[in-house]
């Protein structure tokens, strides 16, 4: 076991991402995100990787993009405002099929909003973001020891998928200090990306074999010459305006998530065995959440905790599960009703829901939670 | 390359721009039906500067087939 | 059958080319690839055909990357530059070469090429300067000459004009050039000279648009607007031979700027070796 050490979330993320093979970051300052960008400055050259401060958040997206194009595990991070300015690259990255890690430390909005003060407002941008039609995996950490793992988890899903991972984190487990004790570099999984498939296919640049839904993808530099494009392609890689081959893609860009859900979901469901009553919440809210539950269960409430941790796609049939047993869904976020609206589409009519939401700055506490239950 | 070459036209992919015609030091080109056309083989001096300015690659020097 | 050397540099099944008739960016693409061919093919350079990346943004000239039968990335609108900062960080041994338009460099993406020059990153960019919005129909641009007509300056253009080479220069680009398509000999060696430049070069090439930027300013066919190039955009060897009165009204073309600034990617090279040293002192 190795030893255990005091960690900002933040920091975790950074560490965690250089376990995942990290080796470039692009980003722009932005509260509360920065520390993320001033600890990869501060490591990557010591991993034999590079960190460099673009001029804006879109040359920053456009550079992990590019970086990742050539081989290289990229990230970036940012908060609402930046996001939403990097939404167009990430948008490109989904189509031309570029793995790369955006972290969003949320904070409060609209716009220039609340710095530094905790939000969960972005988890629709998060899906819903960038222009056009196409699928997103999101992740959300609740606690400094999970960011670690999970910023791995979220590389590596980038690379099986060849997408976009967004890791929604909130500021308040960015900006969080706790102790937490490291895996061990051997305990770790790390998946790399598949560049090359069998049978000679290599000659188109998105050549996806029967069944599969994932090109494989060799770095610039490597021989194939291969083209990438934000425009609608065919499997070599070239514009094309054939609807059939259009739809090929964009259908595939689809599937590749969709029917994949079960490897890419994960929910955590504490308490959830005998409960009639389950807080349904993400990220950062989950530790008010958690201490609701042991509270009222201490009072002989029934009452459980149902998480996303893959909060994109949402975990519809890891929930409709419990629709039944439950009789009572509190959906707990920090804003107006966002992953209510899922949690709406799932179970209405077989659950009784019931929202709390709050956007003014300071954090929904156990009691808050409490008096709603 | 010292051997002799030969002018190739490529009329599928002229686009009629012209400027090979207009530019050509022994004026030896011309445009028909809105193609490039040689008019006159005997003053062509095989320069290449209908190549270089040509933006669609309709006319190049080609190595003399032996 | 095309020539030898577009059949070797081009991607063949994907031309013709879109452009119009007498747009010069064939011209300059053309220009770009024999560019590289001279490179790859002088020993001394040593650089292979898989270095190369071609990166561009969106518009006319950016349809160029899929031509070009290298590693190629047509990206976002305005940021291929900063595509390719990622692309050179992450393999500095790569040539990355940036095809990019007026609009896409010194209007929606200025603010990467400034950036991009004031690092003295090692990227060449090549400007296809047509002075005007081509791909959208028409619309002036940040070089379009102050009066000029365009689909949205139709009583012309009030805006002052970049001078796109020049701004790269004030932002600390390491080469600059201009060259044109009337003059295909010396901007091929700019673009060579500029690829062969450790730092931030910028090559701004005079394309033509015809069909809108010609049309609508009464320049003429493509054939009037490479003569006026051939009359008044003069070789540097030339230009300073010439009475004050004779340049009236005349551009220099050729290589404009060149210094020996520190290069981006190498200076982050040091960086990571003496972490490297300061990790093995441990």
């Amino acid at each position: 076991m190795a030893k255990a050490v005091l960690m900002q979330g933040n920091e975790a993320v950074v560490e965690g991402a250089i376990a995942a093979g990290m080796r470039f970051f692009a980003g722009y300052p932005i509260t509360p995100s920065t520390e993320i960008a001033e600890q990869c400055a501060l490591r990557l050259p010591q991993e034999g990787g590079t960190f460099i401060q673009m001029e804006d958040e879109i040359s920053s997206m456009a550079a992990v993009l590019g970086a990742s194009a050539a081989g290289v595990k990229s990230m970036t991070a940012t908060s609402g405002p930046g996001f939403s300015l990097k939404q167009e690259n990430i948008g490109y990255g989904a189509m031309a099929e570029i793995p790369c890690v955006i972290v969003d430390v949320q904070r409060s909005g609209p716009s220039t909003g609340l710095p530094t003060s905790p939000s969960q407002a972005d988890y629709m941008q998060a899906r819903w973001g960038t222009h056009g039609d196409h699928p997103v995996i999101a992740l959300s950490p609740s606690s400094v020891a999970e960011t670690y793992t999970l910023i791995i988890r979220a590389f590596n899903l980038s690379e099986k998928y060849r997408t976009p991972v967004i890791f929604l984190m909130d500021e308040i487990v960015g900006h969080l200090r706790e102790g937490v004790t490291l895996p061990r570099a051997n305990d770790l999984v790390i998946n790399q990306r598949k560049s090359s498939f069998k049978d000679g296919a290599n000659k188109f640049a998105y050549f996806v074999p029967e069944g599969e839904y994932v090109p494989a993808m060799k770095p610039f530099g490597k021989g194939e010459r291969y083209n990438i494009t934000g425009l609608v392609h065919d499997r070599s890689g070239f514009p094309t305006n054939n609807s059939q081959e259009a739809a090929t893609l964009c259908t595939r860009l689809m599937e590749k998530i969709d029917k994949n859900a079960d490897d890419i979901i994960r929910v955590e469901e504490y308490q959830m065995d005998d409960a009639d009553t389950a807080i349904i919440c993400f990220g950062g809210t989950t530790r008010s959440a958690k201490h609701a539950v042991n509270e009222a269960r201490a009072a002989g409430k029934k009452v459980g905790l149902f998480r996303p941790i893959t909060v994109w796609p949402f975990p519809e049939k890891q929930l409709a599960k419990w629709l039944g047993q439950v009789k009572k869904l509190l959906v707990v976020e920090h804003n107006y009703g966002q992953m209510l609206l899922e949690v709406q589409r799932c179970a209405a009519g077989q659950a009784e829901i019931d929202f709390l939401g709050r956007i003014n700055g300071t954090v929904i506490t156990p009691a808050d939670i409490a008096e709603k239950l | 390359m010292t051997g002799k070459k030969q002018l190739m036209i490529e009329p599928s992919w002229c686009k009629g721009c012209g400027i090979c015609v207009a530019f050509c030091p022994r004026e030896a080109l011309e445009l028909m039906n809105g193609k490039v056309h040689l008019k006159d083989a005997d003053s062509c001096v095989l320069c290449g500067m209908c190549e270089m300015r040509c933006p669609d690659y309709a006319i190049y020097l080609k190595n003399a087939e032996e | 059958m095309p020539s030898d050397l577009i059949h070797e540099y081009m991607r063949i099944d994907h031309l013709p080319h879109i452009w119009c008739a007498g747009c010069g960016n064939g011209t300059i693409m053309r220009d770009v690839a024999v560019a590289l061919d001279e490179l790859i093919t002088d020993p001394e350079f040593a650089l292979t055909r898989d270095q190369v990346v071609i990166v561009s943004g969106i518009g006319c000239s950016s349809r160029a990357a899929g031509y070009m039968d290298f590693n190629s990335i047509h990206t976002t609108h305005g940021r291929a530059i900063a595509f390719a900062t990622g692309i050179k960080l992450a393999n500095p041994r790569l040539e990355v070469i940036v095809l990019t338009g007026d609009g896409d460099a010194s209007a929606i993406g200025g603010n990467h090429l400034i950036h991009a020059a004031r690092r003295n990153i090692g990227l060449t960019v090549i400007c296809f300067d047509n002075l005007i919005y081509g791909m959208t129909g028409g619309q002036y641009s940040p070089v379009t000459p102050h009066g000029d007509k365009a689909t949205t300056a139709p009583y012309g253009n009030v805006d002052r004009p970049f001078d796109v080479a020049k701004l790269a220069e004030g932002a600390g680009a390491s080469y600059t050039a201009r060259g044109d398509i009337y003059h295909v000999r010396e901007t091929i060696d700019i673009i060579k000279q500029g690829i062969k430049h450790k730092g931030f070069s910028l090559i701004d090439v005079y394309s033509t648009c015809p069909t809108y930027y010609g049309r609508k300013n009464k320049k003429g066919e493509a054939v009037d607007m490479l003569k006026w190039q051939k009359e008044n955009l003069i070789p540097v060897s030339k230009y300073y031979t010439l009475s004050e009165q004779a340049k009236e009204g005349k551009l220099v073309i050729g290589p404009l700027h060149h210094s020996n600034y520190p290069e981006y990617s190498a200076e982050y090279a040091k960086i990571i070796e003496a972490c490297k040293e300061a990790k093995k002192g441990k």
